[in-house]
């Protein structure tokens, strides 16, 4: 019997490279908060995620899919930039960063432990 | 991973809006500077954000990326200097009138307040992607 490590740690590492590029594009909405005529963007989390498990992977020049924000309040200068909308999304993608990042290192702790025999 | 671009869009937007506090700090130092002609008066300066792709480009393809801020140019606002008549000056002309440059400067302090909290903003980015790659770099350590 053989364990796919690919397999077992895939699922987070995915997740952890999907946050990464989500919080590039945060922070460029973030840098952007005063540029006339930005318009904010973000990637749709779980259906990227659903994507990725049907077997489409990030390398295979699959890149995921950008949607525009609609604000609550459109400003004059055509700006869609809300600056509390998109801070509140930077730290909860930075978060949900850290708790996947904590499920894989428990992945790691758990083969490590099975290998060793403990 | 992306998180050089990341450094450096935060990177930029820090750059831009140093720019723009640069820009209210001439304005305000430069709100009650006299000259003897209108032409010479001082022109109220404001910076020009643009965002700008990796490409190089003022649009994004369909590629995730993010925008990194660039000042395009800094203008000058075009208002009309303001005439005083103060005949004491040394700078006024034989009629005793004196120009000084038309600065808000009610405006120029809430500019002020918006850049210096944008600024505070990625800085705050670079902090929280700064941690998520350390954190990153400790994976597998017991």
């Amino acid at each position: 019997m053989s364990i796919r490590i690919d397999s077992l740690l895939s699922l987070h590492a995915q997740a952890l490279e999907l946050r990464a590029k989500r919080s590039e594009i945060l922070a460029a909405n973030l840098a952007n908060a005063d540029t006339p005529g930005y318009q904010a963007k973000d990637i749709d989390f779980a259906a990227e995620m659903r994507r990725l498990q049907a077997g489409e992977s990030l390398d295979s020049g699959l890149e995921p899919r950008l949607l525009y924000r609609v604000p609550s309040q459109p400003s004059q200068d055509g700006n869609t930039v809300e600056l509390s909308v998109e801070q509140a999304e930077f730290s909860r993608n930075a978060m949900d960063f850290q708790t996947s990042l904590t499920f894989l290192s428990m992945q790691v702790r758990g083969l490590k432990q099975a290998i060793e025999g403990r | 991973m992306s998180f050089d671009s990341i450094y450096r869009i935060a990177g930029s937007a820090l750059n831009a809006q140093t720019v723009r506090l640069n820009t209210v700090a001439s304005n305000l130092a430069n709100a009650e500077s006299a000259a003897d002609k209108p032409e010479n008066a001082y022109q109220a300066r404001k910076p020009v954000f643009a965002a700008i792709y990796s490409n190089g480009s003022l649009t994004g393809g369909t590629r995730l990326e993010g925008a990194r801020v660039q000042v395009l140019d800094v203008v000058s606002a075009g208002r009309e200097p303001q005439r005083r008549y103060e005949p004491g000056n040394p700078l006024a002309d034989q009629d005793g009138y004196v120009y000084y440059p038309d600065v808000n400067v009610i405006e120029e302090m809430a500019d002020m307040m918006s850049a210096s909290r944008s600024f505070e903003t990625n800085v705050e980015v670079l902090n929280r992607v700064k941690s998520m790659q350390s954190s990153l770099l400790r994976l597998g350590e017991l």
